[in-house]
């Protein structure tokens, strides 16, 4: 991946700062009550997240699901909206109604995050549906973890992209857990491997803390599909630091510290990092001035989100239907 | 013997004593196994009695109640939890096509000996599909039988006795009361037969109907009305298909007043077919129409108003109000 510019790859690195530190901002503020509920954070998987939305382009779509917050930030949506959003306030990218579960910023080519596991599976297929009738290039890119591999919907969703042959990737973010469930106890054989039975490409990254693996995979996949060359089963291998959600306690069973560690130890951020500095492409300088833009930013975004108005309660009733905004029986 | 336990501690014991009692009896499930479940429900019970009754699912929810209606064709009990009320619409084919059908459509061959524990309601602060009551459509669904706990003594016998029964029993759990009210419970008392209703309070001026989250709210609302010389009767439904009405209309021909309290959304919710019910059966003793406080035919909105989606004392207090002053 030598041929990407300077520039690109620098921007991988902010996006990727531009998650953890959102995450990690999120995460205490549900700790305070500042945020209501709970939220997924992506730490330990911004290399997964990242290395596939700038594989898009600016006119490509995505869906995504529970842990999507990086889904945006990678796709380069501006912060502020989007921590409004969790915090439930007007300026938020759905106005306060979606919140973190529904974090879906429309301006960026998302089509909506799903708290229903594997439910916007089907949508991101439909999308592809649609460039490929309309013939317009534009591919789009359907998020879902290892647990929702097991949903059925998904194989209807392949089966259709398949003999179709639809611009559509299917882009599991392995992180090897669905809440507090071993993928390896549920899931029968290789996810990538499923693929070979609709007929089109599996590929497993298996060094998913690494953007640009992430990156290579998942760029070949969106030209091919571009070019009419149909769907792509992409599997990343990959690791959440955090709990399954913020203030959640399902204690260390499931889990043990030491696995934690190692994955903590090869950190996808710091690995980048030396990898630009060691190759020349940006110096320590840079980076350290790197991170401290981005702090900043997401400092900018906390205050947006705490300066903004909460939306009127009467919003709750808007929006419902087309021509009766108040809805039918109220 | 008694012992003090809230409702989650209460369902996790009669989910133990169900097991021991029958050995067909399996639990499966998302996280049920190994952690117990997100609400710890089922702590416990696969150390106790091995990972071939305590069953980690793959995250499948139809097919985990397509394998269950298998099971229980070859006489097993299945316990199927559902993590949280909006995560069983993947499920619904397979409870509304085949559980629901299948005892009928073998004419009587096939019994469907299942429990879908749903915990349901809102008031934790999440959103939509976490917060959601679609107790409706599950008694809307001919084949099941729905209920609904609210209190840890109810919960320790009713889920004994759902697992029990023959039939399917959708079996919803108010979540937010989970770990709240402890209570005394006697394991060892004779309960009330499931699928009748209860008198909870006493009471002469007005009927107050509600279950599984709103009868806690409406035991308190009949409490705030006695301070102002008003005396409430609260009936729990605690099931919900069947109904057992006739308590009910005993109360309201004395009565002559009733409220219907749920979470769920009111038009076509179960206060719909409750308030048509006594219409038709105390249609001369009724000094009042039969009024509904239930959720708005929304979404279940964003956690910051859910306090003004649920009902409350006050929007109960004042429905007791329009109905008295009618
Ligand atoms: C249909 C459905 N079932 C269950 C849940 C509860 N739940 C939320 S996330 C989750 C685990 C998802 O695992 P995975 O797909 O691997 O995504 P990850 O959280 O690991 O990113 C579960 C069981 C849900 N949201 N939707
Ligand atoms: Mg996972």
């Amino acid at each position: 991946m030598s041929t990407l510019p300077n520039e690109t790859l620098v921007e991988m690195q902010r996006r990727m700062l531009r998650i953890r530190r959102f995450d990690e901002r999120a995460s205490k503020m549900v700790k305070r009550g500042q945020i209501p509920g709970t939220v997924h954070t992506s730490i330990g998987q911004e290399a997964q997240v990242v290395g596939a939305t700038m594989a898009l382009g600016d006119d490509d779509y995505m869906s995504g699901n529970h842990r999507s917050h990086g889904h945006p930030i990678g796709k380069g949506s501006p912060l502020g909206p989007l921590m409004a959003e969790l915090v439930g306030k007007a300026t938020g990218v759905c106005g306060g109604k979606g919140g973190s579960l529904h974090l879906a910023d429309f301006n960026v080519g998302s089509l909506g995050e799903s708290g229903i596991v594997g439910s916007s599976i089907p949508i991101a297929t439909g999308a592809a549906l649609s460039s490929k009738v309309l013939d317009n290039g534009r591919v789009a890119l359907a998020f879902f973890g290892d647990g929702a591999a097991n949903q059925g919907c998904l194989y209807e969703s392949m089966n259709m992209a398949g003999v179709w042959d639809l611009p559509v990737i299917y882009l599991c973010e392995n992180n090897q857990y669905a809440l507090s469930t071993p993928a390896h106890t549920v899931t029968s054989g290789v996810i990538a491997e499923r693929a070979a039975g609709f007929g089109m490409p599996g590929v497993r990254v298996e060094d998913g803390q690494d953007v640009l693996k992430v990156y290579e995979a998942v760029s070949a996949a969106v030209e091919n599909a571009r070019s009419g060359g149909g769907p792509t089963l992409v599997e990343v291998i990959t690791y959440r630091y955090n709990e399954h959600s913020e203030g959640l306690r399902l204690g260390t069973d499931y889990r043990d510290a030491l696995e934690r560690e190692s994955w903590v130890g090869r950190d996808p951020i710091l690995s980048f990092r030396k990898h630009l500095v060691d190759s020349g492409v940006a110096t320590e300088d840079e980076m350290d001035q790197l991170e401290i833009d981005v702090l900043a930013e997401v400092e900018e975004a906390f205050e947006f989100s705490q300066e903004s108005p909460f939306p009127e309660p009467e919003v709750a009733f808007l929006d419902l239907y087309t021509d009766n905004p108040i809805g039918a029986h109220a | 013997m008694t012992t003090t336990m809230t409702m989650a501690k209460a369902l996790n014991a009669g989910l133990r004593a169900a097991m021991e009692a029958d050995p067909k009896v399996l639990m499966m499930g998302e996280d049920v196994g190994k952690l117990g479940g997100v609400f710890r429900i089922t702590d416990g019970l696969q150390k106790d009695f091995g990972e071939d009754r305590v069953i980690d699912t793959p995250l499948a929810e139809s097919a985990i109640l397509g394998t269950a209606v298998g099971l229980a064709m070859r006489g097993y009990r299945p316990v199927c939890e559902i993590q949280f009320d909006g995560f069983v619409y993947p499920a619904y084919d397979q409870i509304v096509s085949q559980v629901a059908k299948i005892h009928f459509r073998s004419r009587g061959r096939m019994p469907m000996p299942i429990v879908i524990r749903i915990p349901f309601g809102g008031g934790i602060g999440a959103v939509e599909h976490h917060s959601e009551s679609p107790e409706a459509q599950f008694a809307h669904t001919a084949g099941l039988k729905v209920v609904a706990c609210s209190h840890p003594t109810d919960a320790y016998w009713m889920i004994q006795q759902a697992i029990a029964a023959d039939d399917p029993v959708v079996f919803l759990e108010p979540k937010r009361q989970y770990h709240g009210e402890k209570a005394e419970v006697d394991t060892e008392a004779t309960p009330p037969p499931l699928f009748t209703s209860r008198t909870v309070r006493e009471g002469s001026d007005l009927t107050l109907l509600a279950y599984g989250p709103t009868v806690r709210l409406c035991r308190d609302a009949a409490l705030a009305a006695s301070e102002e010389g008003r005396s409430l009767e609260v009936i729990d439904l605690r099931t919900l298909s069947p109904l057992d009405l006739e308590p009910v209309f005993a109360s309201v021909r004395r009565t002559g007043h009733a409220v219907v309290v749920h979470e769920a959304a009111r038009s076509l919710g179960m206060g719909s077919e409750i308030a048509a019910r006594i219409q038709q059966e105390c249609f001369y003793a009724l000094e009042a129409p039969v009024l509904r406080v239930a959720g708005f035919d929304t979404p279940y909105p964003p956690s910051r108003i859910e306090e003004e989606y649920l009902p409350d004392l006050d929007r109960v207090l004042d429905a007791v109000d329009r109905s008295l002053a009618y």
